[in-house]
C-alpha cells in the first residue's frame, strides 16, 4: 500500500509527548497515524523497517545553514545543501539571508522556496535580511518577506552596527511576526582579526578577535530585547562570558533563545595551527575553558539549540593564505556524530540531544515539527548511535568539502530520514 | 654540537623550527663564511649552477639585496620578482604564482610576503627549498639569526645575556623571530612599549613583558630598538609620534640605564628620532652595520645548508 511505512522496534525519543521507549511508528499518508507499543499493530502491506537499537526521533531541524543558492552555486545550492542535509538526518533547514543578491525581499524568498519544492530533500525555511542589502542602513521589507515564506531575519555574516537600527528592527518585527536573529560581533573590536586572540595568534602571526567581541554585542542584544520587550535569538555563541550574559537575562525573564554550533563544544583555537583554514570561522574556535562552558550550557538549558552554521566554500575561498580565506565550514553532516560524542560521555542525554536537535529549533522558529505525535507531518530521523565511520570527502553531499572534521573517524549517524513521510535518505543504505 | 649532528631543514620558515644546534649550525657556518665578503674577489663557486628566485611582494631594500648579494658571492644564478611585477597583480593566486615558478625547476625560493604563514603555504605547495623573508607579522627568521650572530660576535655569546627589545612588538616578525632565537639560545629577553604594542601570550614565546622601559633595559647587555611603522596610525595604538619617542624611544638616558658595555641593535629602516635617538644609531656602541654585513654572511649559511649539501 503507498504512502505507509511501519518502523518497528526503534527506541522513539519524543520530549514533546514525553515517550522515550520502544516503539512502533506507523506512518500513513505522511502524516504520523500510530506510536504504540511493539507488535500490536496489525500485519501492514508497506515499508516495513526494522529499527532495534536505533533511535527513531522528530526531523531534525537546523536552523542556522548557508545554503548560497542564488548566487555561489558553485558552492552550494539549494538542491545540493538539502540533500547534504537529509544526509545529515535533517528534515528542515532555516537558511540566511547572505545570498546574491542577499535575500532582502520578497522575490529571492520566493525563489528559495520554489527551488527548495523542486529539490524535495528538506523543508527550507528562509531567514530574511534584517536590513536592506545587509548594509546596515534601512530595514528590509520585513512584511513582504513575511507574506513570502520567511521566519526571521538577520544580517548574519554582519552584525547589525547601528544600535537604533537593531532597536528599530526588534520592534518592527512583531507587527510581522518574525524572529530577530543576532550575529553578535562588535566590528571595531575584531577589527579584520583572522582566529582568537591569544597567545597562539601571536604566534602565527595572526590578527586575533577578542572574545569581548561577542560578548559586548550579545549584551547590547539582550539589553535591546529587554528594552523592547521582544524576543531576540543570539546565533553562534562562542564564548564562556557570553553564556553567562545569556544566563543572566533568561533569569530575569528576557526573551531570549541562542544556539551554538557542534564545532563551538568540539574544536579549539589549536585546530588553526599550521594556518589551516579549514579551521577558520567567525566567530572563531576558541579555548578549552570555552568549550566546557559551551557543554555545560547544552546541559543546563542557557543554550537552546544546536545549528551548524553549514558554511561551504570551495577551494577557491579556502586553499590560500589564512588571513585571506574565508570564514566557515560545513556542518551538516557531521552534526549528529559530534552531538553524539557529548551523550556518549555523558554530558548530554538522548533527550535534550533532540530537543537541541528538533524540539527547540522548531519552537524557536515557530514551524511545525519537534514532535511525533498522531496527525502531525511524519519528518522523522533514524539515528544508529553506534555506526562508526570515516568522515571522507567522497562521503560527503555537500557541494563542498571545506570540514576540519575530515579522517575523524566519528561513531552515529542517521541512517533514514523520512520527509512528509517520504524517505530522502537512507533508502539504499539502509535495507528494510 | 654533537659530530652527528646534520643540518636537515629543506626550508626556513621560521625559528620555532629550530634547535639549538641548527642554530648554531648555521652561526658557525656564517661566521666561516663572513671572511670570504672581504677578500677582493668575493665569490666562492659553492652553489655554481642553483637558481634561485627572490619572491617579494613588499618593498624591502636591505633584505632583498642582502640574499642577492648572498647567492652571487656563492655563484648561483638569482631572479628577482616583486609584487608590481607579478601577476599576482593580475589577479593569480600566490599558489598558482608559486607553481608556475616551480614549473622553471628553480632550487629556492626567497619569499617576503604581507600575509602570515605564507612561506609555509608556499612550501606545502612547491618542491624548491623556501626561505621565508618576512612573512606578515609572523617570523623573519634569517634577521632574527643575523641578530644572534651579531650579538655572539660582540659579546663572545648569547647564553645569560639580557636583551631588551623595545617598541612595536606586536606587529614585528623580527621580534617575534628575535624572541624565539635568542630565548632558545639562553638569553634573557625583555620586551617593552606601548601596552598597544604587546600582543598577548608573547610570554609563551620566551620573552618577559615590562610595563616600563627604564626597568626593561635595567642592567641589559642588548638594547634593540624596533620600527614604528607610521601606517599603522589609522589604529589608535599610541597618540603621536613625538609623545612615542619621548616615552618609548631608545635615549641617551635609556641606553645609559643599561650595562655600560650594552649595544644597540635595529632592524632599519630607522624612523631617526622616533624609536631611537640619531647619536645611538651612529654612535660606538650602535652594532647596526654590522648586522648588515652578518646579514649576507647568515643568508650565506642558509643558502649553502639547504642547498650545498648534496
Amino acid at each position: 500500500m503507498p504512502g505507509l511505512i511501519l518502523l518497528k522496534n526503534g527506541r522513539v525519543i519524543d520530549p514533546v509527548n514525553g515517550i522515550d521507549q520502544i516503539q512502533d511508528v506507523l506512518i500513513v499518508d505522511g502524516k504520523i497515524s500510530a506510536v504504540v507499543q511493539p507488535g500490536t499493530l496489525p500485519e501492514q502491506v508497506g515499508l516495513v523497517y526494522d529499527l532495534a537499537g536505533k533511535w527513531v526521533v522528530p526531523g531534525l531541524i537546523d536552523m542556522h545553514v548557508h545554503l548560497r543558492e542564488p548566487g555561489q552555486e558553485y558552492k552550494e545550492t539549494i538542491a545540493t545543501g538539502t540533500r547534504a542535509a537529509a544526509a545529515g538526518g535533517f528534515t528542515a533547514v532555516a537558511s540566511m539571508p547572505n545570498t546574491k543578491p542577499i535575500n532582502d525581499n520578497q522575490t529571492v524568498t520566493v525563489f528559495i522556496l520554489a527551488k527548495a519544492a523542486e529539490a524535495g530533500f528538506a523543508r527550507v525555511y528562509p531567514v530574511g535580511a534584517i536590513s536592506s542589502g545587509s548594509n546596515g542602513e534601512q530595514l528590509a521589507e520585513f512584511g513582504e518577506l513575511r507574506q513570502a515564506g520567511a521566519v526571521a531575519v538577520t544580517d548574519d555574516g554582519l552584525p547589525v552596527g547601528n544600535s537604533q537600527l537593531m532597536r528599530r528592527a526588534l520592534e518592527y518585527a512583531g507587527n510581522h511576526d518574525l524572529l530577530v536573529i543576532s550575529h553578535a560581533e562588535e566590528m571595531t573590536l575584531s577589527h579584520g582579526g583572522a582566529m582568537n586572540d591569544g597567545a597562539l595568534a601571536t604566534r602565527l602571526g595572526l590578527r586575533g578577535i577578542p572574545h569581548v567581541a561577542e560578548e559586548i554585542m550579545v549584551y547590547r542584544d539582550l539589553a535591546l530585547a529587554e528594552f523592547t520587550g521582544r524576543p531576540i535569538h543570539i546565533a553562534h555563541v562562542s564564548t564562556r562570558e557570553s553564556l553567562s550574559l545569556l544566563r543572566r537575562a533568561k533569569e530575569k525573564g528576557v526573551a531570549v533563545t541562542a544556539e551554538t554550533a557542534p564545532h563551538y563544544f568540539t574544536l579549539t583555537e589549536k585546530a588553526v595551527d599550521g594556518y589551516n583554514t579549514l579551521a577558520k570561522m567567525n566567530p572563531p574556535l576558541r579555548t578549552e575553558a570555552d568549550v566546557a562552558a559551551i557543554r555545560e550550557a547544552l546541559r543546563d538549558g542557557t543554550l537552546d539549540a544546536i545549528a551548524t552554521d553549514h558554511a561551504p566554500h570551495g577551494e577557491l575561498d579556502k586553499d590560500m593564505e589564512f588571513d585571506l580565506a574565508a570564514n566557515g565550514i560545513i556542518g551538516l553532516e557531521t552534526a549528529v556524530p559530534l552531538t553524539l560524542r557529548l551523550v556518549r560521555e555523558n554530558q548530554l542525554d538522548a533527550r535534550r540531544m533532540v530537543e537541541l536537535l528538533s524540539v527547540n529549533p522548531a519552537r524557536i522558529l515557530g514551524v511545525p515539527g519537534g514532535t511525533l505525535s498522531v496527525g502531525a507531518p511524519a519528518d522523522i530521523t533514524v539515528i544508529d548511535p553506534e555506526k562508526k565511520f570515516v568522515f571522507t570527502e567522497e562521503s560527503i553531499q555537500s557541494k563542498s568539502k571545506n570540514s576540519p572534521f575530515l579522517g575523524w573517524e566519528l561513531q552515529g549517524k542517521a541512517v533514514l530520514t523520512i520527509l512528509a513521510g517520504r524517505i530522502t535518505w537512507g533508502q539504499d543504505t539502509f535495507s528494510s | 654540537m654533537t659530530s652527528e649532528y646534520r643540518f636537515t631543514h629543506k626550508h626556513v620558515l621560521g625559528l620555532a623550527d629550530f634547535s639549538v644546534e641548527d642554530i648554531q649550525a648555521v652561526l658557525q657556518t656564517a661566521e666561516s663564511f663572513k671572511e670570504i665578503s672581504s677578500r677582493s674577489i668575493k665569490k666562492v663557486p659553492t652553489l655554481r649552477g642553483k637558481t634561485i628566485i627572490n619572491f617579494f611582494f613588499e618593498p624591502s631594500t636591505r633584505t632583498r639585496l642582502s640574499f642577492e648579494v648572498a647567492a652571487k658571492r656563492m655563484s648561483a644564478d638569482t631572479f628577482n620578482i616583486s609584487n608590481s611585477g607579478s601577476s599576482t597583480v593580475k589577479g593569480e593566486t600566490l599558489i598558482d604564482t608559486a607553481r608556475n615558478l616551480a614549473a622553471m625547476n628553480p632550487d629556492c625560493i626567497i619569499l617576503r610576503h604581507p600575509r602570515s604563514g605564507s612561506a609555509r603555504l608556499l612550501a606545502e605547495h612547491i618542491d624548491a627549498s623556501v626561505i621565508n623573508a618576512g612573512d606578515g607579522t609572523h617570523e623573519h627568521p634569517s634577521q632574527g639569526l643575523l641578530d644572534l650572530m651579531t650579538v655572539r660576535e660582540a659579546k663572545g655569546g648569547i647564553a645569560g645575556l639580557k636583551i631588551a627589545i623595545i617598541g612595536d612588538i606586536a606587529h614585528s616578525r623580527v621580534a617575534h623571530s628575535n624572541i624565539i632565537g635568542f630565548s632558545k639560545m639562553g638569553a634573557f629577553v625583555t620586551v617593552s612599549g606601548p601596552a598597544t604594542l604587546i600582543p598577548p601570550g608573547i610570554e609563551e614565546l620566551g620573552a618577559r613583558v615590562s610595563r616600563s622601559v627604564m626597568e626593561a633595559v635595567d642592567g641589559a647587555d642588548v638594547i634593540m630598538a624596533l620600527r614604528i611603522q607610521k601606517e599603522r596610525q589609522q589604529d589608535p595604538l599610541f597618540p603621536s609620534l613625538r609623545e612615542y619617542a619621548k616615552f618609548f624611544g631608545v635615549s641617551q638616558n635609556v641606553a645609559d640605564a643599561a650595562s655600560p658595555e650594552a649595544v644597540i641593535m635595529h632592524p632599519g629602516p630607522i624612523n631617526r628620532g622616533v624609536e631611537l635617538d640619531p647619536k645611538l644609531a651612529d654612535g660606538s656602541r650602535s652594532v647596526i652595520l654590522e648586522q648588515v654585513t652578518n646579514g649576507v654572511a647568515v643568508r650565506m649559511a642558509l643558502l649553502y645548508l639547504i642547498m650545498g649539501g648534496d
